[in-house]
């Protein structure tokens, strides 16, 4: 009897765990298929189909370090647009990214999507996470 | 027995001829055919549309006429460099293009600058440095926006409109300019089947005997 308790207990907390699991994983997905299709049509021209990018013209998403340091900034450059010189694999750039009037959520999306693909490994950026962003953009 | 071998020499020969059989492109544009009297016979010839007369300046600040360009097939096409849209899109996969005939002498590319007040021959400079070309490849012209503007029409493409949020609307076009300055074919650059095509089509233009001929 005790046993069948004890075991009981044990199935309903890895069944419990496990469905916490699948709901990040959901969560990750949902951003991430969301993701691709906003990359597909509002960044794929420039930066291309594998985070490429083009010579020292427009610069790659390929870069995971340069991603992780500037985690925190990456809402603020997709929102406001990005100016001026950036050094990244190795080469400087100097073009302009225009600015573009996402919502939070898509930002959110379409970051977890990039900052998870062409070699990078960053999770999921929230919509939360995009929001305290913004409220710090220079 | 004899059958079989008999059977198998006629497929050996067929092949042999298919082997032979010269592959060509197309020759794309309006035509016209003029009757003209030779020697007492009348000999009606087709001629084609070509490439007209033109001037510009490319990166390096020298001037480029069709003039120029004899002697090559040369590839086209019309951007400009704060293109948000279709440009970079375009010219990665001219990139492919340059890279495939870089050691080849007679295949050029020019690529037209259709906003010229902001594309200075500095600016065009500094992109193609950016961009990675050298050498006397692939150049990239600037001229009178309206000169730029009727040669769009001649080989074909659209001409360029302004738009208020892309500030310029063009076609991604890139086309296919034979010794003789006809058009041999158009290709969507935008598409990197398109330009596998391409790259194909100028080995096929190439090995055709007017090409090989003409100096």
């Amino acid at each position: 009897m005790k046993l069948k308790v004890i075991s009981g207990i044990c199935l309903l907390l890895a069944i419990f765990l496990y469905s916490c699991q699948s709901e990040d994983e959901l969560e990750f997905s949902r951003y991430y298929s969301a993701g691709n299709v906003i990359y597909q049509s509002k960044c794929m021209n420039c930066h291309g189909k594998n985070g490429e990018g083009l010579s020292a013209l427009i610069p790659p998403l390929t870069d995971s370090v340069y991603l992780k340091v500037h985690k925190d900034s990456l809402s603020c450059f997709i929102k406001y647009g990005l100016k001026g010189k950036i050094t990244l694999a190795n080469k400087t750039f100097e073009g302009e990214m225009p600015a573009n009037d996402f919502a939070p959520i898509e930002i959110a999306e379409v970051l977890t999507y990039v900052t998870n693909s062409f070699g990078n490994k960053m999770g999921t950026i929230t919509s939360q996470h995009v929001g305290d962003d913004l409220q710090k953009c220079k | 027995m004899k059958k079989l071998i008999g059977a198998a020499v006629i497929i050996l020969l067929w092949n042999a001829c298919k082997f032979n059989e010269q592959k060509t492109l197309p020759i794309a544009g309006n035509r016209d055919a003029v009757t003209e009297t030779v020697d007492g016979k009348t000999v009606t010839d087709t001629v084609y549309q070509t490439i007209p007369a033109f001037k510009f300046v490319n990166q390096y600040g020298d001037s480029i006429t069709n003039k120029t360009l004899d002697g090559n097939i040369y590839v086209a096409d019309f951007f400009f460099t704060t293109c948000p849209s279709i440009c970079p899109i375009m010219h990665r996969n001219m990139l492919t293009v340059y890279n495939a005939f870089k050691d080849v002498a007679d295949v050029k590319i020019i690529s037209h600058t259709i906003d010229p007040q902001h594309d200075s021959v500095a600016v065009l400079k500094k992109y193609a440095d950016k961009l990675g070309i050298a050498g006397s490849k692939w150049w990239l012209l600037q001229g009178k926006k309206e000169d730029t503007y009727k040669l769009a029409a001649s080989y074909l493409v659209s001409s360029p409109q302004v738009d208020a949020k892309e500030k310029y609307v063009h076609d991604g076009y890139f086309i296919l300019i034979d010794k003789q300055k006809r058009i041999r074919g158009q290709y969507d650059g935008t598409v990197p089947e398109q330009v596998t095509k391409l790259i194909e089509d100028i080995k096929t233009l190439k090995a055709e005997p007017d090409q090989t001929t003409a100096k």
